[in-house]
């Protein structure tokens, strides 16, 4: 499936532009004179003001070559915004790398989320439940490896930032987009060349460039016809906040590949930790069915029992780590051991189904692809999001020099090179992703022996754990 | 109506006095409705806009010490002649320029009038008018901040002509940008034989070989008619890739920056190299 990916997404070099044939419905005729004014024109829509489409419409509206154009962002759901946090935490939470940080600082946004709530943290510890197997990032110069923080105070500082550029940006809250039609690329007399957009409640809009942030199950992708490579895993995430046993500096992530799925402990401050586990659909269920407390005795046997080790595999485990001492004497970290769990959050306990998909392509005329509608990946790696604020820094800067050129906003031309950057970025971490899960899916000996021992290699070659 | 009616006679009957060519004029008519074929006839064109218009607008930004970046050409007014079918004066007037775009060709005024249409914004700032540059002259006389020219000098009949005509129509101080074709053995095999014959890159009989201009003779004829040049700089298309770039020698595609003189007639103080260049028969090309 990786390699099918790889090759589906490639195309020939010397005629990009062509093969992009609209197939979806036609553009409308032109209205005659006399009858309605057309509908208005935007230089930009954004359709799904999730953290992806909010941030892409914000980045835009505060870049300085689109200072007098005009942008709209269509989120079916109501405002989402607080001045202060809840007391309680939120269960969904997402992982920041420091690039997205970078991002969301860049227009202001990341001050916001600084002043409600988040929680750095400096390493990350990554084990397996089959054998002693481990790796752990961390970044040498005791910088902060990433940030965890709840989606709704991502998306209250977005909801800021996009109101201080109102004059630019209009966001369209409880607004759905039933319909799209698509011009043809190099328009004829009678037909618009813009794409027309038809809302739920019957007003329309008109857009120069339509990017569609609209998740995993994207209206634009499919409008648009775009094939999406998708896979559905038969895991469904379990989600929950966790009190600590101790209080504890608590900045370190945690994950450990269970057959079943690997669970994850990311840390929310000191006393207080949110829950990522991946497991199948029954095991799901029964998780958030039993009483609290033995759903805090699953949680601290699956981080602490060895149940799963066999002789044969730690033996073979302590040779190979030997034989690295040996030749790398740096190369064997500390292994720390992770906290365990007190209570959890009434009512915090939640569960969502988990796939994997990749559109083939991720631009067409007018159109463009960003975030899960583009690409959907396991938990495991805490990517997701994050991909998602890659996609945007690219697109926006190729916008950015496109509107600086004067250029059409939605020709192919710079679009492709974003596509061509980003799948070029994406497909190949995707992909490993994919691999790992499925890698990690097993008890099987032969597999467990190669990837712990791949593991205790990458622990101990800087090149590789750096480019990780 | 009527007067434009025969505005279009008497062009057709006295091209000798104009800078236009009616045979130039009868290849174009053919392609007219293919303008705006991103991937057609005129890709190059579509693609030359990627290095032009940053040209341009640099030039002019490196020029002045009052702009804001979200509309930088805001205020310039700007006369594109053989505007074509508009691809240049569309991204322009994206900039913020007012535009007037002018081409002997009506086919092309309609197409190009007809694809700005359905932007509001680029209907206000860009006017098309079906013309020569010599019929304007009169009631444009000093108007234009910037006059653009881009593959049109080596189409005119009389380039003196055209020139002088740019010049009229020019405020004092105002910029020239000429893009065109050299007139060397390399550009008759390149633009000529590789790009119309072999791989049809451009439509056959789109240019002849005996109007491309060299560099050395178009500086002559803009420093005889009060101008004078800051920039020549040499562009070259790739077939694969489908782009254009710049490089050093002007030997097939160049681009030229050119500033009329001022009120006094006297190049501006701060132009010492100019002045010394004007000593130099042979001109030099500066890198941008």
């Amino acid at each position: 499936t990786s390699a099918a990916m790889a090759a589906v997404c490639c195309r020939g070099f010397l005629s990009p532009l062509c093969g992009r044939l609209r197939a979806g419905p036609r553009a409308p005729l032109r209205s005659a004179a006399g009858t309605a004014a057309p509908p208005p024109l935007y230089d930009v829509v954004v359709s799904g003001g999730g953290m992806v489409g909010s941030a892409m419409a914000a980045v835009l509206g505060h870049d300085i070559h689109f200072h007098d154009k005009k942008i709209a962002l269509l989120e079916a759901g109501p405002r989402k915004e607080y001045d202060r946090v809840p007391d309680s935490y939120s269960n969904r939470v997402s992982s920041i790398s420091p690039g997205s940080a970078t991002l969301l600082s860049s227009f202001g946004a990341w001050d916001h989320v600084c002043s409600l709530r988040y929680k750095p943290f400096r390493r990350m510890q990554v084990w397996d439940a089959c054998s002693e197997a481990m790796i752990v990032f961390e970044k040498d110069d005791l910088d902060d490896m990433g940030y965890i923080v709840e989606n709704d105070v991502i998306m209250s500082a977005l909801t800021k930032q996009l109101d201080a550029v109102a004059d630019r940006v209009e966001v369209f809250y409880g607004s759905r987009a039933v319909g799209y039609t698509w011009p043809l690329p190099s328009h004829t007399c009678d037909t618009s060349p813009w794409v027309q957009i038809e809302l739920a409640d019957g007003r329309r809009l008109q857009t120069k460039l339509l990017i569609g942030a609209d998740g995993h199950n994207s209206v634009v992708r499919k409008e648009a016809e775009i094939k999406n490579i998708e896979h559905r895993y038969d895991q469904s995430a379990v989600v929950a906040t966790l009190h600590l046993s101790e209080a504890t500096d608590n900045n370190v992530a945690w994950q450990r590949f269970l057959p079943t799925g690997p669970i994850a402990l990311l840390p929310l401050s000191d006393t207080a930790s949110s829950l990522v586990w991946s497991t199948s659909h029954e095991h799901a269920a029964e998780l958030l069915s039993m009483d609290e407390e033995s759903f805090v005795d699953r949680i601290n046997s699956a981080f602490w029992s060895n149940v799963n080790h066999s002789d044969f595999i730690d033996t073979a485990g302590a040779m190979f780590r030997s034989a690295i001492s040996f030749l790398k004497p740096s190369g064997t970290a500390v292994r720390q051991l992770p906290p365990s769990v007190a209570k959890v959050d009434p009512g915090s306990r939640a569960t969502f189904p988990l796939g994997m998909g990749h559109a083939t392509e991720y631009v067409q005329h007018r159109v463009a692809l960003i975030g899960d509608a583009a690409h959907r990946v396991h938990p495991l790696a805490g990517q997701g999001v994050n991909l998602g604020f890659g996609d945007i820094a690219c697109l926006a800067h190729h916008l950015s020099a496109a509107a600086f050129n004067g250029s059409d906003l939605g020709s192919l031309k710079h679009l492709l090179k974003f596509e061509t950057e980003r799948q070029r970025h994406n497909v190949s971490l995707i992909a490993a992703i994919d691999v790992l899960k499925r890698l990690y899916s097993t008890r099987l000996a032969p597999v467990v022996l190669l990837r712990t021992w791949g593991l205790q290699a990458t622990n101990a070659l800087p090149p590789v754990k750096v480019r990780i | 109506q009527l007067s434009s009616f025969r505005f279009t006679v008497k062009r057709l009957f006295s091209a000798s006095r104009s800078s236009v060519d009616s045979e130039e004029m009868r290849k174009f008519q053919l392609l007219a409705h293919k303008w705006w074929d991103e991937e057609g006839e005129f890709s190059a064109l579509h693609s030359m806009n990627d290095i032009r218009v940053p040209f341009i607008r640099d030039s002019l930004l490196n020029m002045s010490s009052d702009y804001h970046l979200g509309n930088p050409l805001a205020g310039v007014k700007i006369l594109d002649v053989g505007c074509g079918g508009g691809l240049l004066s569309e991204p322009l007037g994206r900039l913020g320029a007012s535009v007037t775009g002018i081409d002997p060709l009506e086919d092309n005024i309609r197409t190009a009038d007809q694809h700005k249409s359905f932007d509001p914004v680029l209907a206000k700032r860009i006017q098309y008018k079906s013309s020569s540059l010599e019929e304007i002259v009169e009631e444009s006389m000093e108007t234009f901040d910037v006059i653009v020219a881009s593959e049109v000098v080596e189409h005119v009949a009389d380039l003196e002509t055209f020139i002088k005509c740019c010049s009229q129509v020019l405020k004092p101080e105002g910029s020239l940008f000429i893009t065109t074709v050299n007139k060397t053995q390399l550009s008759y095999v390149l633009a000529i034989v590789v790009a119309e014959k072999i791989m049809g890159l451009i439509p056959e009989g789109t240019h002849e070989w005996e109007k491309f201009v060299p560099p050395e003779e178009l500086e002559r004829l803009l420093k005889a008619n009060g101008f004078s040049v800051k920039a020549v700089n040499g562009m070259l298309y790739n077939p694969l890739s489908g782009s254009w770039s710049w490089m050093e020698s002007t030997s097939v595609n160049y681009a030229v920056h050119a500033v009329k003189s001022g009120a006094q007639g006297q190049s501006s103080p701060a132009d010492p190299l100019s002045e010394m260049e004007g000593e130099q028969p042979s001109a030099t090309s500066t890198a941008l």
